[in-house]
């Protein structure tokens, strides 16, 4: 015979009188943010097209575009739709293409690294790129402005961050992310040191390496999107599809396995593409820091912790902020350009600190 | 019938014998409990039951061995909670109950509607209906415990390890978990190994008592064998009273009596 208290009984009670079983749903994407973001996609597109030396509007801008699918006269002329399709477009979608990438690596590293620290650059696709950058100014000037550069970049941070993961993978069953963390500080010091030994070889390199460093979108063209495109696309697309896995993440290694996931798997998938989707866009448009940590931070404070909101979100948010940060670093100095990684840290960081200030971090 | 059996399990941690050759049956919709002083083995011995740490020797459930099976299905058929449950402060009540369905669905899938309804059915099991757009962080420590059990109530494995499950808990939050998964396991036909430090608890709610001691287990039976003054002053060196009553035994800490 057993003794049950008052409040076993209740349970067993609402067991047998329970109402036919509704449905748990997770918060997914609110509509009304994804909306938001979108619209703000679609008005930094506009801003970006119109706004620059030749002041062209909007609405020119848009019919022009349906001009050339319904075959009716366009409003512009064939001058200014040249400033419009072959040197604002190209720039406008580089960067919503650069921005998108780095925020959704940066939430997806910060998922798979459970560290709100992380950026696309925390396991040395920058050190990796730059030194990769730095070898061809230096050894082959004559090529730096050919697609050896970009070609580089690429190269060298796809090495620095391999050469990370296989040094923290094989001591990561005792240290977890920790150790892969350690590993990536280790290759990122270790190719900073080759990076300085060959600047300072070759200190007429300095210049032309600083340039690529502070990054920017000014040498953007059809040709190289194209290049980066399918690189940044695939990566994007790998990374939205791990949403929830992202999620189970968050619970830790240990439990994350005991609900069936393959952990070290699923942070290989997204550390590889999460690292060559961010090299093919350092690659076109060098380093360009910040914007991997204040997006989804941003949208971790005000919309959600699930990285089924969080990375869906970031895209969105991060293409818009990066093509409206290009317009400013375009324009405030014209005809000179503010690099644009001033621009991202100068004006983000003091929209974060608000942003910060006015939610409540409660952790990853 | 058989739920879980374990033969010469043995677990190294850093050249340490954590484990050193346990031999343990648990039949279904049995409640056993590992009893044992710190650095027995106890949690070391449930993440081997769970698969989650390399071991000599063999677990089987329902008589599959551990090692032909894959991740997702163990996680089918042993779910654990363990000591110090990790719940994402900013996750809603629903979003961490759902990812107790992990192992249902494909790597890169969503939840199905049966899913959906497996995981609200689990979140009634436990009364937090009313609580299920909360995040994580604003419930207090007996509601995160009854949302964790929720999750892993939604996991749908006939075998539930827990480590631990009332240590985070007042004296009546105890009671009112350890009562709730004995409803649980007499409803639901599951069975339960929990490793437990409270002796007293651990002898009032489990059918039989297994006893850690350096890795191996020290003594095994029914509550009233395992826990006898003598038994306990050898293995935890404690001085302690045992009390029988109507058939229930309680252990009570005495100061002194062996001085």
């Amino acid at each position: 015979m057993t003794i049950e208290s008052g409040h076993s009984e209740t349970v067993a009670d609402r067991a047998t009188v329970s109402a036919p079983p509704g449905e748990l749903r997770a918060r997914g994407l609110p509509l009304v943010w994804t909306l938001g973001a979108a619209g703000f996609v679609v008005g930094a597109l506009l801003v970006g097209l119109a706004v620059g030396p030749t002041p062209i509007s909007a609405w020119a801008i848009a019919r022009d575009a349906a001009s050339h699918v319904f075959g009716f006269r366009s409003p512009l002329s064939s001058l200014d739709s040249g400033i419009v399709w072959q040197i604002r477009a190209p720039r406008v979608v580089l960067g919503g293409l650069v921005g998108m990438m780095l925020a959704v690596a940066g939430a997806s590293y910060q998922g798979t690294f459970r560290n709100p620290l992380a950026d696309p650059y925390l396991l040395g696709v920058s050190e990796g790129a730059g030194t990769g950058a730095t070898i061809v100014i230096a050894f082959f000037p004559h090529a730096a402005g050919s697609e050896l550069l970009p070609l580089a970049a690429f190269l060298g941070g796809l090495v620095g961050v391999g050469a990370a993961y296989l040094l923290g993978s094989s001591v990561a069953r005792a240290g977890g992310t920790g150790a892969l963390i350690l590993a990536g500080v280790t290759v990122a010091a270790f190719m900073t040191a080759i990076q300085t030994f060959l600047q300072q070889r070759q200190s007429q390199t300095l210049q032309q390496v600083y340039a690529w460093i502070l990054g920017g979108l000014s040498g953007a063209t059809w040709h190289g999107i194209v290049l980066a495109l399918p690189w940044i696309a695939v990566s994007t697309a790998i990374l939205l599809a791990h949403r929830r896995v992202l999620d189970v993440l968050s619970v830790g290694d240990e439990e994350a396995g005991a609900l069936g996931l393959n952990v070290a798997r699923a942070r290989g998938l997204i550390v590889v593409a999460a690292t060559v989707g961010t090299s093919a866009a350092v690659a076109v448009s060098g380093l360009i820091g910040f914007v991997g940590i204040i997006v989804p931070h941003t949208i971790r404070l005000l919309v959600s912790s699930s990285y089924r909101a969080i990375v869906p979100l970031s895209l969105l948010v991060g293409a818009g902020f990066l093509i409206l940060t290009d317009v400013i670093a375009r324009t405030v100095l014209s005809p000179a350009e503010v690099p644009i990684g001033v621009v991202t840290a100068f004006l983000g960081a003091p929209f974060f600190a608000v942003v910060l200030r006015r939610s409540r971090w409660v952790g990853l | 019938m058989t739920a879980l059996e374990a033969r010469g399990v043995e677990v190294a941690l850093g050249g340490h014998r954590a484990v050193a050759g346990v031999d343990l049956t648990v039949a279904r919709g049995e409640w056993v409990c590992l009893i044992g002083p710190n650095g027995a083995g106890k949690t070391t011995l449930l993440r081997a039951l769970a698969g989650l740490v390399p071991a000599d020797g063999t677990v089987q459930l329902s008589g599959r061995g551990h090692s032909r099976r894959r991740r997702r299905e163990l996680a089918r058929a042993i779910a654990l909670v363990p000591q110090l449950p990790e719940t994402p402060p900013g996750l809603t009540v629903a979003e961490y109950v759902l990812l107790g369905r992990t192992p249902h669905i494909g790597y890169l899938g969503g939840e199905s509607r049966a899913d959906r309804v497996a995981a609200a059915a689990a979140i009634d099991r436990l009364d937090l209906r009313a609580f299920a757009q909360r995040p994580l962080y604003s419930l207090s420590g007996g509601e995160r415990q009854r949302v964790v059990l929720a999750r892993a109530l939604a996991q749908a494995a006939p075998v539930l390890l827990l480590d631990e499950p009332t240590s985070a808990l007042d004296l009546g939050r105890q009671q009112e978990a350890l009562e709730l998964l004995d409803d649980l396991r007499r409803s639901d036909g599951l069975t339960v190994v929990s490793a437990m430090h409270d002796l007293t608890l651990a002898g009032q709610y489990a059918d039989r008592l297994v006893l850690l001691d350096r890795g191996r287990i020290a003594i095994e039976g029914t509550p009233g064998e395992v826990l006898t003054e003598a038994t306990i002053a050898r293995v935890y060196g404690a001085d302690v009273r045992v009390l029988h009553d109507d058939g229930r035994v309680s252990v009570l800490p005495i100061r002194g009596i062996r001085c």
